[in-house]
This record gives C-alpha cells, structure tokens and sequence, in this order.
C-alpha cells in the first residue's frame, strides 16, 4: 500500500505536550514534558519506554481520556488529520473515539465487559459508530471475529468473554477496535499479558490488518524486539520525555542515545554464548516530580561528564545519524546498536 | 438460564416445610401446654381435655404437622379459634393489601436508591455524593412506622393531600389503589432506598475504575450508555442480595403501617393472632410470609445469573 | 498498562495527620461522629439511671383535665392523652429501650459468640450442624420467629427481648464463626496446638482479639436493632404492658391522636432515631479504634 507521505498531512501530530496529575498533598505533578511526536497517514511507529517512562500517558492523551484517568494537559497540541484535539468538546471526542481512533489494551480479559457477549459489544461499537442496524451489526461481528481469526465465529459470537482465553481475548478486542474502521489504532502494550507464542500471533495479526486497512499503528511497549519487528519508526521516551527518535532501522543499528543503547544491550541475544551475563541499565527511573535538573538520564549514564550533563536540560535535536536525540554527546561517543544479521 | 432457574426453585422448597415445622415445634415445645394456655384463665380439667381433643393435641406432633402439611397442601389451612373462619379465605383477602404495600414500598426503594446512586457516581466525592452518603447513612435510623406516622400527620391531616386511611384494591383504578400506598410505601420504603444508594454507590464506585469501564469509554461510547448499561449490570449483583434482605424486613414493618394507616391487611390479623394464640392463623401466616421470602430469595438467586452469567456454568 | 489515577482518592476515613493512635480512647476521640453518639448515650444512661430524680413529674399520673396539651412551662414536651407529663414517659421509656437492647444484644451475644467460636475452632460435623441451624434461623423471616416466640411465652417486654435477642444470635455467630476461621488456619496456630498449647489458652490469647473488632461492631449495631425492634413490638402492643411508658407505646398514643395532636409523635420519634443512629455510629467508632491499635 503505497501513500505519498510526503504530501500527505500527518495523521497524528503532537507537539509540546505536556500532562500532569494532582500530587498528594496538593498542587500537580508533571507526568509527561515537552512531547512531540508524528504518526503519517498508514505509518506504523513504536513508543518505547520503561514502565514510569510516560508512555501509558502519552497514549491515553492521544485517546483523550486524560480527564477520566484523573490528569489534565497543561500545554501542548494534539492534532489528529489535522483537527485540533485538546479543546475538542466531549461530544466530538465520543465520534472520534472508536470511529478515527482506536484503542487496544494491555489487560485483554479484563478489558471486556464479563456481562455481555462479545457479539453485543462489537455490534454495540458498529452501532454507534456505523449506524447499522442490530442485524447488520452483528453480521459485521460475526464478520469481525472472523477476520481475527476466531474458530467457529458463528457460535462464539454470543459466547460471553469469561470462555475466551488470553489471546482470544486480545483478538476479539482487536476485532471490536477495527469493526468500526480507525485510521489509527493505538496499542498500549498488547502483548505483555500474553504467553510468548501467543504474542507472535497477534504480532502477525496486526501486521496483517496493517496490509489489509492501512490503518496507521502508534504500539506502545517496553520490548524493544517486539516494536523492531513491528514499527517504521521508534520514538524511545525516559523520565516522561522523549530521548530518541528515528526510523527503527536507525535506532537499532545506530543508537544516538546511550539510554537507548542501554534497552539494545539489555535484550537478551540466544547467540550470545553461555557465559555472558545479561547486560542492564543500573539504577532506577526517577518517578513524577522527581527529575533532576539537567539530563535525567544523567545518574545512570555511563558516558555522563559532570558539569555538562547536570546542569542545563539537554533539547531534542537531530543527531549526526539522521534521528533525534536528547544527548549533547550525541555525536562525540560511540553507541553499539544491535548486531545486523 | 432456565435450568439454572429450575434448579434453584429445587433448592428453595424444603424451607416451606422447614420453617412452618419449626414454628409448629416451637408451640409445641413451649413451657406449659397449648391447650392450658389456649383454655384461658382458671380453666377447669375438662375444658383443658376438650380442648386438646378438639385441636388433636392427644395425637402425636409429627402426626398434627403431617396432617396440617397433608391440608395445607390441599389449600385447607383449617380454621380460626376465635373467628370460627376458614384460615385460607382470611388470608387470601387480606393479602393483597400487603403485597401491595410491600411491592410499592419496594419498587420506591428502587427507583429512588438507584437514582441517587447514579446522579451521586456521576461525580465521585462531589457535593452531592458526600450529601447522599450523609442522608442515607442516617436514613436507616430512623424508625419506618414513626415516619409514617409523620407522613400520615403532614400529608392526610394538615395538608389534606393524600386521602384518608384505608385501602383500595386495583380494580378501583390504578390512581386509587396508588393514592392509598404512597404515604405508607414511602414511609416503609425509606430503609431499603438508603440501602439500595450505599450499596449501589459503593458497587458502581469500584465498576467505574474497571479496565471495560475504560475500553467502553476509549470506543466512544455515550456516558449515559457507559454508566447505565455497562456499568449498572456489574453493579447490580451486591445490591440485589440487599434488596432480598430486606424484603422481610419490609413485610415486617407492613404490619406497623397496616395498623397506623388503618389498612386491612395481614398485619393486623398476624397480631391479632398472637394475642389470642390462634394457632391455625398464626400458622397460616407463617406460611405465607414464608412462601414470599422464598419465592424473594429464589428470584434474588435466579438474578445472579442474569447479571452475572459466571455464575451460570 | 492500566488506567491507574496518580492521586490517591480521598477516603473518609484517614485521620488528617498520619501518625498512628496508640490508645484506643484516643482511636475513637478523633472522630467526632463517634465522641458526640457516645457521650449522648453516657448521657442517655445517666438519665435513665436517675430517672426517679430527674423526670419532673410521676410518669403514670394522670391528669385527665390537661389531656393533649402542647409544651408549657409545666410539661415541657406537652401532655398525652391520659394527661401525663410527656418529658418524664421520655426519660422512663429510656429505661425500658435501655434495658430492653442490653437484654436482648446481650442474649444474643452469649449464644452466638461462644458458637461461633467453637464452630469456627473445632470444624467437623459440629460445625456442620450449627451452621445448618444459624442458616434457617436467618432465612426465617424474622417476624415470624418473632410473634411466634411472643405468641407462644405471651407478650410482655422480657419475652419480646428473648424474642428479638435469638433472632439477632445468628449475626454473632457468623462474625465470630468468621473471625475465629481467619485466624484458625494461620500457621501459628497450628503450631502452638501442635505444641501441646490448651484449646482454652489458644483461643484466649490468639483469637478472641481477632474477634473483638468486628463482635464490637455487630454489638453496638444490634444494639441499635433492638431498640427499634423494642419500640415496633411495643407500638403493637406485644411489648411493654400499658401504662408503662416505652418510646413505642408513646408512638401508638401519639398515632391514634394524629390529628388533635401532631406534635406527640416527636419526641419519642427522635429519641428512637437518636439511640439507634448513635449505637450505630459508636460501634463503627470503637472498630476503627480497636483496628488502628492492633495495627502497630
């Protein structure tokens, strides 16, 4: 599927995005700072990041369901086809939701409704998004889970979720998101609750719909291996903002970022012999409200020069290999990305 | 869900042979004999024989309960002591007026819980949750028969609002038989809406953070249909087990408002029973307020499939 | 990942400050729900104790030509329909719903909480029976168990009371049942009696403080149940025998003359609503404040 990204408006474009949480004992908490990412039209782009990173965050922003979630975005833009979001008005956002945007999640069993089959709530989404009536919608179900490749869909349409394994689970909450024809689709982590050989499944899955609808991806993780496969573009983020970001090719083979090279390193790789340890960042994120000043990846970094990287907070820029980086020795120090091959 | 409906009417039966034996028991066992305490004051030997004949005291207890089972099971409840009526008729025409108090008072309970439930989990710990929070912890203090009598001194006699006290049955218009059982609903239902709001806000509270709760809302689904349909049937299940508590209690406190709104229902007569130890009515009673908290419990029981089909496998 | 709020929700019940009570006095003193319910029954306990010094008139003296009269300086709370000060029925029906609650929450302590313990201790078939039996009892409407034990021992305050105090023991028994099974399987248990350690000693010393904070709660709640149980029986007329005064029998007066004299239902009204509201408020007190000191 070929779509002319150069003329073409992104499909999802924030800017300067910045949300925050109330903290206890009053006032609010950055969450997530100075955000800026781009999804094109049909593009497929991974958020990486530790838990605590921002990106669950960044994800629900996306979605609009900051608010619900007990945040608010105290400045920034997110623009979705070019329509400003975060002054959208709810009822617009209710249209949006599901009908431009969709979203899977991380928790596949727990995301579905135990009290209703799962043919009621897909046929309940194409409703309202599709105005089709009750028996086109639950043919578009029926139609749906196959799709997803759910066995005997005819019959398991009026199964209720608690008959549905993890993986299915995930199929069918993938099946109820595309029912209603997004053009981008957000996955947070939607493979981590899964079995292994069950996560290359819904891998291939989502690469097919991706072949088959063009729909854009925005998959949010922490397994680097699993976005490689997966994504066009990587955008890494730490300490709630981004560090890194590149085409996947880039950031793999040629980190610009020492904490990105850091995730790389700590990948297990099977070829590596037995003896090797398993490499992995020391340390810890440090969590909302607890950054330092200057880099925030400064007390774990190994290439860190004091009086440089601790003082003044280091701008995302384009690094000497193609890809953004958040690192002021971006062009001086050597990163080793993956090995090719 | 109709074989699990059915098995759970197998389950309810025995307690309608159980708690009217109990009661039988009870009599039977009580200090002193029936027959001398049913003779009244300085009876003499005779009268105390005749007695037991008449009643078939001589005859062994389980050979009495068998045989009031064996009738009862006929629709023959034998007949009153005092009243010289057949215990059946008596009740079957005064049990309408209760049902309807007690439908009416539930029904209010309902409508009125689930409504300030729902407007209260619109926004968590605003003003107006902490004030239904406040208003329905205190409600369950307050006595259901003084209120009532509150509500008939306010309504009927200053405000001459609601009509006097009294019953009409339903065939003299829906309009008619409501007027009637509004006060007294009210009043019998105070205790049960405080409960259904608490539990209902409390239940809602902990399904609005669930991840369905979420997806429902990241596919852009109305607020109304989020809270009312997704939501509200997860709710439901801890409310319903309250709400079938408190049937009985209800048909309970039917009696008080039968007698203070001046309906001729089975309060009165359950009352009556007791003082003059009309056993055959008393027992009739029995049987009947048992039959309603099983057939309350049963439909309570066949709920929990409904909303929670888990349940059904 | 989960949608999880960063801010924790605002729970009732946190004391402002952090630091955790070391008293129990202390536990229930921060609230102040929980300080004014306790000191109005003090002073419902005073009162009712010094009511033949404090009510200011006999309450059965008649005085048929000030029937119904509203609040004067002579009666303050009016006069029934026999003519009788009103404040001082009050202040003597406060005896009889006092003694009356003690009697039956007391009756129905001593038989559920013993059974619920060793229901929960010893296990095996005793179990099985007791548990059967609580069941029925708490699926037998309790009106019925009720007016049958009344029907059967006659009406009078005392049987109503045992009536009310057998109905409420299923309660006690399954808290106490509960709380004993919590703490019965720990392992610590299982070692002491393996150790040789005393049913007696193990349940002295290691269950009954599980015990005592829910026991509490379900006590002070049934207290509550029983003076509302007390005043609807005697509003029928099953309870106390007239003229005692009792904050029912006041009501079936005050019904009967709803609409000569509307005020009459007010004050025993508010007292039962009181009581109850106060019992209830007490216990859930006195369970914060034994769960805080256990916590350290």
């Amino acid at each position: 599927m070929t779509i002319d990204m150069t003329t073409a408006p992104d499909l999802l474009d924030v800017r300067g995005l910045s949300v925050e949480f109330p903290a206890r004992g009053g006032g609010w908490v950055r969450a997530v700072s100075d955000v800026s990412l781009r999804v094109g039209q049909g593009e497929s782009v991974g958020l990486v990041g530790e838990s605590g990173s921002g990106k669950t965050v960044t994800s629900l922003a996306v979605m609009g369901l900051t608010r619900l979630t007990g945040g608010r975005i105290a400045e920034g833009s997110v623009a979705f086809d070019g329509r400003e979001l975060t002054s959208l008005p709810e009822r617009e956002w209710r249209a949006l939701r599901g009908g431009g945007i969709g979203m899977i999640f991380q928790q596949p069993t727990r995301s579905l409704n135990p009290a209703f089959t799962v043919g009621d709530q897909i046929a309940e989404s194409v409703r309202r998004h599709l105005g089709l009536g009750r028996r086109a919608a639950r043919a578009r179900a029926v139609e749906m889970l196959k799709l997803v490749e759910i066995p005997r869909a005819e019959s398991r349409v009026d199964d209720y979720p608690h008959a549905f394994s993890g993986g299915m689970c995930q199929r069918v909450m993938i099946a109820m998101v595309m029912a209603t024809n997004p053009r981008l689709l957000v996955a947070d982590e939607p493979t981590t609750a899964l079995d292994v050989t069950v996560q290359e499944r819904i891998l291939t899955l989502l690469r097919d719909l991706r072949e088959q609808t063009g729909v854009a991806l925005l998959f949010v993780s922490h397994d680097l291996a699993v976005v490689a496969d997966l994504c066009e573009r990587v955008v890494v983020m730490y300490a709630g903002e981004i560090i890194e970001d590149g085409t996947a090719g880039d950031v793999f083979y040629e980190p610009q970022h020492p904490y990105s090279a850091g995730l790389l390193a700590s990948i297990p790789n099977p070829r590596a012999g037995i003896g090797k340890r398993l490499a992995s960042i020391p340390g810890q994120i440090p969590s909302a409200g607890t950054w330092p000043a200057g880099c925030r990846f400064q007390a774990r970094c190994g290439f860190a020069v004091p009086g440089v990287c601790d003082t003044a907070h280091p701008p995302l820029l384009p690094s000497p290999a193609g890809s953004l980086s958040r690192c002021v020795r971006a062009g001086e120090i050597t990163l080793e990305g993956v090995a090719a091959g | 869900m109709l074989r699990f409906a059915g098995k759970r009417l197998l389950a309810a039966v025995p307690l309608l042979f159980i708690v009217p034996f109990l009661v039988f028991a009870l009599i039977n066992f009580a200090p002193g004999d029936p027959a001398y305490a049913l003779a009244g004051d300085n009876p003499t030997p005779e009268r105390i024989a005749m007695i037991r004949h008449n009643l078939g005291l001589d005859e062994p207890m389980f050979a009495r309960y068998g045989q009031w089972v064996w009738s009862a099971m006929h629709g023959d409840l034998g007949v009153s002591f005092i009243a010289d009526q057949n215990v059946t008729d008596l009740i079957l025409r005064r049990a309408s007026t209760t049902v309807s108090l007690v439908v009416v008072a539930m029904v209010i309970a309902v409508v009125f819980g689930m409504l300030f439930a729902i407007l209260a989990s619109l926004r968590p710990n605003g003003i107006f949750d902490r004030i239904v929070n406040w208003v329905s912890s205190i409600a369950i203090a307050v006595p259901a028969f003084w209120f009532g009598i509150v509500l008939a001194s306010l309504f009927t006699v200053s405000l001459r609002l609601f009509p006097a006290f009294g019953y009409r049955p339903l065939a003299d218009g829906f309009g008619t038989w409501l007027s009637f059982l509004v006060l007294p609903g009210l009043a019998l239902g105070l205790l049960p809406a405080a409960e259904v709001a608490l539990q209902l806000r409390s239940s809602l509270g902990t399904v609005l953070k669930s991840d369905y709760i979420l997806n429902a809302e990241a596919r852009g689904l109305s607020r109304l249909s989020v809270v009312l349909k997704h939501a509200l049937k997860n709710a439901a299940v801890p409310v319903v087990t309250v709400l079938g508590f408190r049937v009985s209690e209800v048909l309970a406190g039917s009696v008080t408002l039968e007698i203070i709104y001046n309906m001729p229902g089975l309060g009165r007569l359950a009352v009556d029973s007791v003082l003059a130890r009309d056993v055959p009515v008393l027992l009739g009673f029995v049987l009947f307020s048992t039959t309603i908290v099983v057939l309350v419990n049963l439909l309570v029981d066949i709920s929990y499939g409904y909303f929670n089909p888990k349940v059904r496998t | 990942m989960t949608a999880t709020t960063v801010a924790p929700t605002p729970s009732a019940d946190q004391p402002e400050g952090g630091a955790v009570e070391t008293s129990l006095l202390r536990g229930m003193l921060r609230r102040t729900t929980t300080v004014v319910a306790g000191g109005f029954l003090l002073l419902l306990i005073v009162v009712a104790i010094l009511a033949p010094v404090v009510a200011p008139h006999d309450p059965n003296a008649q005085d048929v030509l000030n029937r119904l009269r509203p609040p004067s300086g002579e009666h303050l709370l009016g006069t029934d329909d026999y003519g009788r000060d009103v404040l001082s029925r009050i202040i003597f029906g406060a005896r009889v719903s006092l003694v009356a609650a003690v009697q039956a929450a007391g009756l129905a302590l001593v038989i559920g909480l013993p059974l619920g313990i060793i229901a929960g201790y010893v296990r095996g078939w005793l179990e099985v029976v007791l548990v059967r039996v609580m069941d029925a009892m708490m699926s037998t409407p309790s009106l019925v168990l009720a007016i049958t034990i009344v029907a059967v021992l006659g009406p009078g305050i005392t049987n109503a009371m045992l009536a009310i105090g057998l109905i409420m023991s299923p309660r006690f028994f399954r808290v106490a049942r509960a709380s004993t099974m919590n703490v019965r399987h720990e392992t610590y248990i299982e070692a002491s009696i393996a150790l040789g350690c005393t049913g007696t000693r193990t349940v002295v010393r290691h269950i009954l403080p599980n015990v005592l904070p829910p026991i509490v709660l379900v006590t002070s709640v049934s207290l509550g149940a029983a003076v509302a149980a007390e005043s609807s029986l005697s509003f029928l007329g099953l309870g106390v025998k007239p003229p005692a005064a009792s904050w029912g029998s006041m009501l079936t007066t005050a019904a009967a003359n709803m609409d000569t004299a509307p005020f009459m239902a007010w004050p025993p009204g508010v007292m039962i609503f009181l009581t109850v509201l106060s019992f209830t408020y007490l216990g859930d007190g006195v369970r914060r404040g034994l769960t805080r000191t256990r916590a350290e």
